[in-house]
């Protein structure tokens, strides 16, 4: 009995597939969030009331290098996925989760300063319907992000603890889903929000 | 007088008469809707609703045949009827049950489109030169703006019968719903927003009009007389109101603009010029078309 | 009394918050219809601990219900909750109209805050915690059922998502207890809803009642088409599922595409509220316009997302009470696929009158009707599914019957609507909730009381009592006709929705007559709890072990009732549409109850407490973060993300049913279906129905 305990619990392929088909699911979800708080702050972009605007506001820089953090983190998601995929030493494997995981706070760091920077203009969300909408959307982002480290922390916790089982491999995956679908929002954000601010 | 084209034809006439009927022959509720209508857009949309309520009795009628009839006919205790239970398809009866609701709706289509752009409330109505009113909503209370006249009244608003109205809305509270059943379909009035309304008595009468969105305590309560008032009563009226003796500016504005309801009309004889554009500035907008803060997804205040 | 007691540690709250002390300070009768209420539900939730500790049923009801990842029994719990929901917004829509019927030209019992907030419980009710869970539940139950499957795809989210449907449903609760609810309208609109106009606890808990909803549905609607994707038994192509697991395929990806409009709009409303954005507020560039967007781009699939399970049901209802196959299966399928796309097409309709272009009206106005063709084509294929059958007129064909007359006038009154012109003169009006009504009530509630009836013998072995099925039938669709006719009269005499107070005498005789309705629907829903009651008096003689009370047509009739934990002794190869009835009447080659080679050893998931725990902690740290008591908010968010890593940590969580067991439960069932006495179509509303069809 204990022998075969150990084995259900370990999906079998189909499961895995099913599992990766309800993330998959779960992510368009997400994205109809995002794509509606687009849609809201594309409605709200002149409703400054008289306070700071997308172009005084918004550093292209700053957010140009935080672009890079968060592509060059889903490359080294994607290495830390072939270290998984081909069995590579448990180091390697370590090496390159935890350096996406490093890349994700240092994004975050930077983001934390552009808004308080924003907040030292006084361009904080209370300001006007138009910072509501951009504080409402991008942060999210953000929180995407944190949950995004933190999901990372518990996995490397559990290939720690529990090893590469087939449960810990298949929430990997789903996170490694998870990380680029926050690369594609980051992406609309940095060409809709920034970029876009400039252009206007 | 104002009329529009289809007023002529004979089902326009008969509408108003079964309305009338209706509204004499004991439905009395009725009569305070908008099947006792006074007015040219009103009797025009109560013509629409007969025309689109006839066509739908060939929609529901069938359903409303067929499903007792073939339930019964075809009751397990009848022995007499076919019994065929894996008939499951039939171009014939596919082509039944798809075309001809296609059809219906397509004729409703054309229907829709038509009176959507006659009726649209920003549609100036033809004949002479409207009288321009200014709407505000408040918590709970309606104050109306005649801003040719420079006076303003709260609940009560004077109309000269046959002669359009066009009413500018704007809300310097939460969102409300100006209707006046008998007269015109409602239009909604919100805050830093204008939205239009265009309307006309064609008798003399007291119309019912109110909020239709629930604003809080005194929602039951919002209501106000529309005065449908021949041209000499019209001009006395106006007399009266320029003769009563409180003024309306910026300064009381916050003691008029508090919750409370009003059960008797006030009338201001004099009123600041440009309050409307006022009430529209401090709830976030601005009067100029175009350059309002913030473009909505839906709004045509820009139009 | 005004002051807050101690805001460290309750946040706002003070003394008068509760409805006792509000009836002590001021005996009126608004405040003791409150207090007796917030009574009803303390006393109530006592009742019941007392009830369940005097008979030791504690551990039971916690390891073989509350905890259980059984589909069945979720669905079981989701439709309980359903019921308990229905009889608090069923009471309060009786109060309602009570309160219309005496205020004509005097105040009346209730004031008009507490009349504002029952008509925007009993509509965020109706919607949230009673419609959503009793099609979430009849889904659960039956739709793994049908496609041959052992449970959902995610049994554990399955949990998660009951749980916080039931955490929202419990803050609904928790709002008569302490503190007042929204007077927003379901619907929540602001600027009204904003701190500005509404600075009390009501839109708190509306806002967040209703997202524990949204994100519970969501949860379950990617549960469900993920079953119906990857679940489905062998054999078992698209176009051979049951069409009630079509309906749930489409009302699933309406829940996922349509509720997070919902979550983002409760969820920037509540921005608005707690951090003082700007988002629809009347100044600073707020606009109230985007909720009107977001709200009804979920609010319009929704109402497909009601009402296509139901048609669902109704599919498998007509068919089975026909003795015939279903007309227009294919019609159906393409019918129900065209309705779910339109639904994200016609949203602008709630808000004709906010002042948008004549064109867009129009647009958006022939969008809505064409909505009509492929609901009057599905009507028309029941009609024909009932053309050459025989027909048997039980309690679910009943609601059916009742159903198609009814909507069909509801889609008279839909079409009126979708007239621009026609709808500024009655937005608003009673003509408006006389409407939805009409399209909720047989569209929706019949359906889901058809599929009670239809499978409750499935889920608990015995045929519920015909004579009070047949009571209770009779008053929901007298009553509704009461209630809601006479409010399309009132709504074309311009009587605003909401109203609580009136001034026209001659409203009089309708808003009586309304009155008697809405009694009459109450009768209803005791009737419904009388033949409940009955039908547990008199199981054993209504006991229908062989499992297929109605010579049913799709899998689920072809096993035990009610069904093992497993479902499925051997999963069935199915290589058709209405297999188990062809099996059944000799026009397929396999016999019906055909004894499998050999038994397998099965793998079900342990029951798990974590998805209860984060229910309740979402919503513990919702009532927290609605009462500002900042740390409960903090503390119940940790105590759920807790439950979720620890879950995820957990190896243990499988257990295995061994073959001989299984083999063992199966050939009891085997042995008393040889046994059962088979019966003829005739016989089968009589205790001589053991559910077994005659062949």
């Amino acid at each position: 009995m204990s022998k075969t305990a150990t084995e259900i619990e370990q999906p079998d392929a189909e499961q895995d597939d099913t599992a990766l088909f309800g993330f998959w699911i779960f992510l368009m979800s997400d994205a109809v969030i995002f794509a509606l708080l687009f849609a809201t702050y594309g409605t709200m972009t002149q409703a400054t009331a008289g306070g700071p605007t997308a172009a005084a506001e918004f550093k292209l820089v700053p957010t140009f290098i935080e672009t890079l953090l968060l592509l060059t983190s889903s490359a080294t998601f994607g290495r830390a996925s072939v270290a998984m995929k081909y069995d590579e030493p448990r180091r390697v494997l370590f090496f390159w989760l935890f350096v996406t995981l490093g890349l994700g706070l240092v994004f975050l760091g930077f983001e934390a300063k552009d808004f308080a920077d924003m907040f030292a203009d006084g361009a904080y969300p209370s300001r006007s319907g138009f910072l509501s909408a951009f504080f409402a959307l991008v942060p999210l982002h953000g929180l995407h992000v944190v949950a995004g480290c933190f999901w990372l922390i518990v996995m490397i916790v559990q290939v720690r603890v529990i090893g590469l089982d087939r449960r810990v491999k298949l929430n990997l995956l789903r996170l490694g889903l998870f990380w680029h679908f926050l690369d594609v929002v980051w992406i609309a954000i940095f060409s809709v929000v920034y970029l876009g601010g400039h252009i206007a | 007088m104002i009329r529009r084209e289809c007023m002529r034809l004979p089902v326009a006439r008969w509408g108003v008469s079964v309305g009338l009927l209706v509204a004499l022959g004991g439905c009395s509720a009725l009569g305070h809707g908008f099947l006792a209508a006074a007015g040219p857009v009103a009797t025009h949309e109560r013509h629409l609703f007969l025309i689109v309520s006839a066509i739908l009795v060939f929609v529901a009628g069938p359903v409303l045949l067929l499903t007792p009839l073939f339930a019964w006919h075809y009751r397990l205790g009848n022995a007499d009827d076919a019994y065929r239970p894996n008939w499951n398809f039939s171009w014939w009866v596919e082509a039944l049950i798809w075309i001809p609701p296609i059809g219906i709706v397509v004729v409703l289509a054309v229907l829709l489109w038509t009176w959507t752009h006659i009726d649209d409330p920003y549609r100036k109505l033809p004949g002479a030169a409207p009288i321009e009113i200014e709407a505000i909503a408040l918590d709970w209370k309606w104050l109306f703006i005649y801003p040719d006249e420079g006076i303003a009244t709260i609940n009560q608003l004077a109309i000269p019968v046959g002669r359009p109205v066009h009413i500018r809305l704007t809300s310097a509270t939460v969102m409300q719903s100006m209707l006046i059943p008998r007269l015109a379909g409602q239009i909604y009035a919100m805050g830093g927003m204008t939205t239009e309304l265009n309307l006309a008595a064609s008798r003399p009468g007291q119309y019912l009009g109110k909020n239709t969105q629930y604003n809080g305590a005194g929602f039951a309560r919002e209501r106000f007389t529309v005065l449908a008032l021949p041209g000499a009563g019209y001009q006395a009226w106006l007399g009266r109101v320029h003769a009563a003796p409180r003024m309306l500016d910026q300064t009381n504005w916050s003691a008029v603009a508090q919750r409370s309801v009003a059960p008797q009309p006030v009338f201001f004889g004099t009123v600041q010029p440009g309050l409307f554009a006022h009430v529209l500035a401090k709830t976030g907008g601005s009067d100029s078309a175009g350059t309002m803060h913030g473009m909505p997804m839906t709004a045509k205040d820009a139009r | 009394m005004n002051t807050p007691v101690w805001p460290l540690l309750l946040g706002r709250f003070e003394w008068r918050d509760l409805p006792f002390v509000r009836a002590i300070l001021d005996p009126s009768a608004s405040n003791l219809v409150g207090a007796f209420a917030g009574g009803l539900v303390v006393v109530g939730a006592i009742v019941v601990a007392l009830v369940l500790t005097r008979y030791g049923k504690w551990r039971y009801l916690w390891s073989e219900w509350l905890t259980s990842l059984d589909h069945k029994k979720i669905g079981i719990l989701y439709i309980a909750l359903a019921f308990v929901m229905l009889s608090r917004a069923l009471v309060e829509a009786v109060l309602m109209r009570g309160q219309q019927a005496v205020a004509i030209n005097t105040p009346g019992f209730l004031t008009p805050d507490h009349f504002g907030e029952l008509f925007s419980t009993h509509g965020s009710i109706m919607i949230f915690f009673m419609a959503m869970p009793f099609l979430t539940g009849l889904i659960n139950f039956v739709m793994p059922l049908q496609i041959g499957a052992r449970d959902m795809a995610f049994p554990w989210a399955n949990s998660v998502a009951l749980w916080l449907t039931a955490g929202g449903a419990g803050l609904m609760m928790a709002s008569l207890i302490v503190g007042q609810f929204s007077t927003g309208g379901w619907t929540g609109y602001p600027p009204f809803t904003e701190v500005a106009f509404s600075p009390d606890v009501g839109p708190d808990y509306w806002i967040w009642a209703v997202s524990l909803g949204s994100i519970g549905s969501t949860m379950a609607g990617i549960n469900i088409a993920c079953t119906l994707y990857k679940q489905r038994a062998p054999g078992m192509a698209f176009m051979a599922m049951p069409l009630f697991c079509w309906t749930s395929l489409c009302t699933a990806i309406l829940m996922i595409f349509a509720m997070p409009p919902l979550t983002v709009a409760t969820a920037l409303l509540a921005l608005d509220r707690y951090l003082g954005f700007h988002m629809f507020t009347n100044d600073l560039g707020g606009n109230m316009m985007n909720y009107a967007n977001l709200f009804w781009l979920f609010g319009h699939p929704e109402v497909y997302i009601l009402i296509l399970p139901a048609f669902g049901v109704y599919s498998e209802v007509v068919s089975t009470f026909s003795t015939k196959e279903l007309y227009g299966y294919t019609s159906l399928v393409l019918a129900t696929m065209v309705i779910a796309v339109l639904s994200f097409t016609v949203w602008v309709h709630h808000f004709f009158t906010m002042g948008q272009s004549a064109n867009l009206n129009a647009v958006f106005g022939i969008a809505t009707m064409t909505i009509g063709v492929p609901t009057g084509v599905k009507i028309y294929d029941w009609i024909w599914t009932m053309f050459r059958g025989e027909v048997r007129f039980t309690v679910p064909m009943l609601y059916a019957l009742a159903f198609m007359m009814t909507f069909v006038l509801g889609g008279f009154t839909g079409i009126l609507l979708a007239m621009p012109p026609l709808d500024y003169l009655v937005h608003n009006t009673l003509f408006l909730v006389a409407h939805f009504h009409n399209m909720l009530i047989p569209g929706l509630l019949y359906g889901m009381l058809a599929g009670y009836h239809y499978w409750f013998p499935k889920a608990f072995g015995f045929r519920l009592d015909e004579k009070w099925g047949r009571i209770a039938f009779t008053c929901w669709v007298v009553g509704f006709y009461l209630a809601f006719m006479p409010l399309y009269v009132l709504g074309a005499s311009g009587m605003a929705r909401r109203t609580h107070e009136i001034f026209d005498p001659s409203f009089r005789p309708w808003l009586y007559v309304a009155m008697a309705g809405a009694g009459v629907l109450f009768c209803a829903l005791g009737s419904l709890f009388v033949q409940l009651v009955v039908s547990i008096r008199n199981r054993d003689a209504l006991r229908v072990f062989a499992g297929d009370p109605w010579d049913g047509r799709t899998l689920e009739w072809s096993i035990a009732s009610p069904p093992p934990e497993y479902n499925f002794a051997v999963v069935p190869n199915v290589d058709g549409r209405d297999i188990f009835y062809r099996r059944k009447h000799a026009e397929h080659q396999a016999p019906p109850y055909a004894e499998p080679y050999a038994y397998e050893d099965i793998v079900m998931p342990r029951n798990s407490a974590s998805g209860v725990a984060i229910g309740v902690f979402a919503a513990v740290s919702a009532f927290g973060l609605i009462w500002h008591m900042w740390w409960l908010g903090v503390a119940g968010a940790v105590v759920g993300i807790a439950a979720l890593v620890t879950r995820s940590f957990g190896r243990d969580q499988h257990r295995i049913l061994l073959a001989a067991d299984v083999a063992r439960e199966d050939r009891r069932w085997r042995a008393a279906l040889a046994e059962a006495r088979s019966i003829s179509r005739h016989t089968e509303m009589t205790t001589a129905n053991q559910g077994l069809a005659e062949r």
